[in-house]
This record gives C-alpha cells, structure tokens and sequence, in this order.
C-alpha cells in the first residue's frame, strides 16, 4: 500500500500535466484526428464542457449568451468564471483551465498574451454617474465630485473602470475627492445602490444593471473615453470548436444585441 | 470538570498536586523524542503550511524588493495595518476578557447560545461580516441613521470602521482562548481568595486574571494577527482609501489586479512584520506572563 500510493501519486500528476500543458501537441493531435472524419466541416457539432473567464462586468450579458448556446447545442456545458480581468489574467497566466478569456480592457488581455490567441474587440462601455434613488444630494454633473462634502465611491485605478475615471477627471481638469475606491466595478455601484455614497462613476452598464435603486446622469466627458473589452480563445483550450464558436457567437448579430441590450455599445 | 481530568491522563509523569497544574509542563516531557505516527503527519501538517510561502518567496521579485517595499503606498498602508491592528486588540482585550469571564464563571438560561452567537463571525464569510456592520452602523443602517441625523457623523470610509471591522472578526479568537482557559483553570484558588475575604473584582484581578494570563496573551495574539491580515469586512464596510482605509491586505489585493509584482513584494512585507510581531509578542510576552503566573 505505502509503497504504491506514491507511484499512483506520480502517475495521476503526469496524466494531470499532459491534458493541461500539452494540449496543443499531443492532446490536439489525439481528439482532432477521428472526429474529422465522421463530422462535417461545415457546422461542427459543439458538445462537451466550455469553461469561460469573463470580466465581471458581464456578468449578466454572458450568461444569456450562454444560455442561448446551451439551448442551441444540448450537449454544450458552459460553466463561467466570472471576476475582475486583472485576476483572470494571473489565473490564466497559472494555467487555470479555461478556454475562453473575455477581459474589460484591452491591457488585461495584453497581461494574458502569452496564452490567448488573437483578440477581437466585442463591445465598449462608456462611464456614467449613478447617484442613489431621489438623488438626495442633487448631483448634476462631474464638478460635484470635487466636493469634499459629498461621499463619493470611484473605481480603484488598478482596475479597469478606475482607470477610465482618472482620465475622464485629468480631461476634465477636476480634482476628484473620493471617500473610497471599490475593487471592482460592481462593488462602487453597490455603494450607491444601499445609498452609503452620494455618487459614483460607474459603467452604463453596471448603473442599467443596478436597477431602479440608482438613478443615472450622463456627463460630455465621458465621450472620449470607452473601454474596449476583448475576447479571446485561450491557447490549451481542450475544446478548441466551442471556444471559437463562443467567441464567434458574441460577435455575432444575436450575441452583439444581449449586449447592446445591456448598454454596451457596439463594435 | 472533565478537562482536567483529561490532561492529567496525559501527563502521567506529573505530580498531580493542585499547584502543579498551571505551571509549565516539566523539560523532560517536552524533550520526548515524537513517536513515528506523530512524527510524520506533524512534518507533513508543517510542510503544508510553509510550501506555499516558501513558493511565494520563490516568485518574488528580489531585485526592485527595496525599491517597491519603500514606495510611498506601502509604508502607509503597512502604518495604518499596525495602528488598526493594535486598536482592534485592545478593544477585544477590554470586551473579550469579560465577556470570556461571564461565559466560563457564571450559568444563565441561553448560555450555550450566547457562546454560540460570540463564535459566529469566525465561521462566517468576513464579507458578510461587512454586509451586516454595514446593515447596523452604515448611513441608512439601524444605527447609522441615527448617528447621521444627530450627529451628521457617518461611520463607512473612516479608519474607525477599519477598527471596528477588525474587532469584529478578531473578538471571538480571544474570547474562545480566554473562554477554555477558564473553564478548565482550577477552581479552587478563586475559592480559597473569596473564602479568605476577597472581593470578587479584587478575586478576578489578583487570581483569575494571573492564572489565564498567558491565555490572555495568546488570545490577543491570534487576534492582533486576525485583525492583520482582515480583508473581506474591511473592504464591505470601511471602503478602501489609501491612508484612511487601505490595510496591507487590501493594498496586496489591488495591487495583484495590475501590477502582481508589488503585490508580491507587499506580500513579502505582511509576511515578515507578522512573523516578526508573532514570534517577538510570543517569546516575550507569553513567557514573561506565564512567568508571573507560575
């Protein structure tokens, strides 16, 4: 027994490393060899499991999206990851076994390059200020958020939407006074929505998403910056089909109308 | 009563002498060689725990260390990790020790609950931690809204909900210590002083609290490390702003979003002051107080 668990240990480890790391030599050569002979090349079959990291950001979006390829394809199993981009780009670049990686920024996916295949931009998504129901404080536009006696949540700069509202505020020549910087894009429109801020900038997305708690002001500023949210297939995908029918779909008329629907604008 | 019994089935080479069953165990038992079935799930236990730290020291950036360590960010976030930390303690100890004492001296109906209700935020999400601090004392909160009509004083964003956050995941460490302590201190000292005349305050102060001293001290330990490294209630509840809120552990997690290299070498300086605190406090407190106490 004591002597042959360590072999078994051995034995499951290497089994472990060759469908993960070498899924383009070996792997790929193995699954893509005999289905080529009984599917037709025109509308492969997408079956098996699909696992796609996403931005948290479309949290929403890419689940319809989803769903509506599970429906398509019954034997399709997607399963989301869904996070801030800056960590699904360390989990990708630590090997996590995804085959899909959506990112809220173009950086983010030049973070993950080295295992991505070539991106293709799907949506942009512009900032707008959401301020609690009633808007109790009367904000009317980016100069409040130089008042110092209001609560303002922004963006942390080390993640995607922060990094937006820096240059919306060094465009705009205003000194912004925020009380806190959320992690992430969804947690500074929570701020607003409990009404523990008076206002935050957030995507349209996020303030469409948070409902009829928050109301929304759209500010000339923010035109000039968007942010471009690419998708990629990652390179040891074992699912190389779905992958690129995932992404395919996104881009597709049908794909591109979840995410307009949602606030995203198109590509 | 069942406690003491129990140890002293394990320490058969101990007088069983009621004076003896605080003081230190005796060298010789401490020095017995570890039977193999021990040994080797105890070296495998310890090489759980380092591994990882061990491979974080591994992928950390050496070279800019000095450079990323000194910057500006960091020694503000690891100042106001140290001050929070050391507020959040000595509230637990002022709370915790009472309240320990009322949970392991006293009987009321509800009492096993009551301890149940205290060891709540250690098994909860710290997360939920913040939603609920949030749910009492944020600015639409139960108490918040008060204290924003009266006072036009909000808690959120404030380095007091830093502190209060941290007491609130930390307290029940030092409470479960102290609690145990007492339980299965002996009995018969407190007896002796309040037959002798004490009054229970003057009995608590020069007997109950000597005797679970080092218990005291090793639960404001794990609390100053909880109150440390606490991430998920800090950022629900007091936000995150550097100077005002912005903890090392938080600091670390945004910094992992863009720049993972700095978060590693604010990792590497989280590491070394804890373990610096953790082994400094244990070696000098915890002994000078298991000192006084023998």
């Amino acid at each position: 027994m004591s002597r042959r668990a360590p072999v078994a240990l051995v034995a499951a480890l290497a089994l472990v490393g060759c469908s993960s790391s070498g899924a383009n030599d070996a792997g790929a050569s193995l699954s893509a060899s005999p289905p080529a002979a009984t599917t037709t090349p025109a509308a492969p079959a997408i079956s098996g499991d699909l696992t796609v990291f996403a931005a948290a950001s479309l949290t929403d979006t890419f689940a319809e999206i989803g769903d509506q390829m599970m429906a398509a394809n019954p034997d399709l199993t997607i399963t989301f990851n869904f996070g801030s981009s800056g960590t699904l780009a360390e989990q990708l670049l630590a090997d996590a076994p995804a085959d899909v990686f959506a990112s809220a920024s173009a950086k983010t996916m030049t973070t993950a390059a080295e295992v991505v295949g070539e991106p293709a931009l799907f949506a942009h998504n512009s900032l707008v200020i959401v301020v609690p129901k009633g808007n109790p404080r009367e904000v009317t536009g980016l100069s409040d958020f130089a008042n110092p006696d209001l609560k303002i949540a922004l963006c942390d700069p080390s993640v995607p939407c922060g990094a937006a509202a820096q240059t919306v505020f060094a465009n705009a020549g205003i000194t912004a006074m925020p009380d806190t910087l959320g992690p992430d894009v969804r947690a500074t429109a929570t701020y607003v929505t409990s009404g523990e801020v008076d206002a935050a900038l957030v995507y349209k997305t996020d303030a469409i998403a948070a409902g009829s708690a928050v109301e929304t002001l759209t500010f000339p500023e923010a035109a000039g910056v968007v942010n471009d949210y690419p998708i990629a297939v990652v390179q040891g995908t074992r699912n190389a089909d779905a992958a690129q029918a995932f992404v395919d779909h996104v881009l597709s008329p049908a794909g591109q109308t979840v995410l307009t629907d949602a606030g995203f604008d198109p590509t | 009563m069942s406690a003491p019994a129990g140890s002293d089935v394990f320490m058969t080479d101990r007088t069983r002498s009621g004076h003896e069953t605080t003081s230190p165990a005796p060298r010789v038992a401490r020095r017995r060689r570890a039977p193999l079935p021990l040994l080797v799930p105890a070296a495998l236990g310890f090489l759980f725990l380092v591994a990882p730290f061990v491979a974080l020291l591994v992928r950390s950036p050496w070279g800019d260390l000095g450079s990323l360590v000194t910057s500006q960010g960091a020694l503000q976030a690891l100042w106001l990790s140290l001050r929070t930390a050391t507020a959040a303690t000595v509230v637990c100890l002022i709370l915790g020790v009472p309240l320990a004492w009322v949970l392991a001296r006293t009987s009321f109906p509800g009492q096993n609950l009551v301890r149940s209700i205290v060891t709540l935020p250690l098994v909860m999400p710290p997360v939920v931690g913040g939603v609920a601090l949030l749910s009492l004392l944020g600015r639409r909160g139960l108490l918040g809204s008060l204290l924003d009509t009266a006072f036009g004083f909000t808690v959120p964003f404030t380095t007091l909900a830093v502190v209060i956050a941290e007491t609130f995941v930390a307290l029940p460490f030092l409470v479960l210590s102290v609690d145990g302590s007492l339980r299965s201190a002996d009995l018969r000292y407190e007896q002796a002083a309040a037959v002798l005349g004490a009054s229970p305050w003057y009995v608590f102060r020069r007997v109950t609290l000597p005797l679970v001293g080092p218990s005291v001290a090793a639960g404001g330990l794990l609390s100053f490390a909880r109150a440390l490294g606490e991430f998920g209630a800090t950022i629900t509840f007091a936000g995150n702003f550097p100077g005002t809120t912005q903890t090392m552990p938080l600091a670390i997690y945004l910094a992992m979003q863009d720049d993972p290299s700095t978060a590693l070498a604010l990792s590497l300086v989280l590491m070394a002051v804890s373990l610096a605190v953790l082994i400094g406090l244990r070696s000098r407190w915890v002994s000078g107080l298991i000192g006084v106490a023998s």
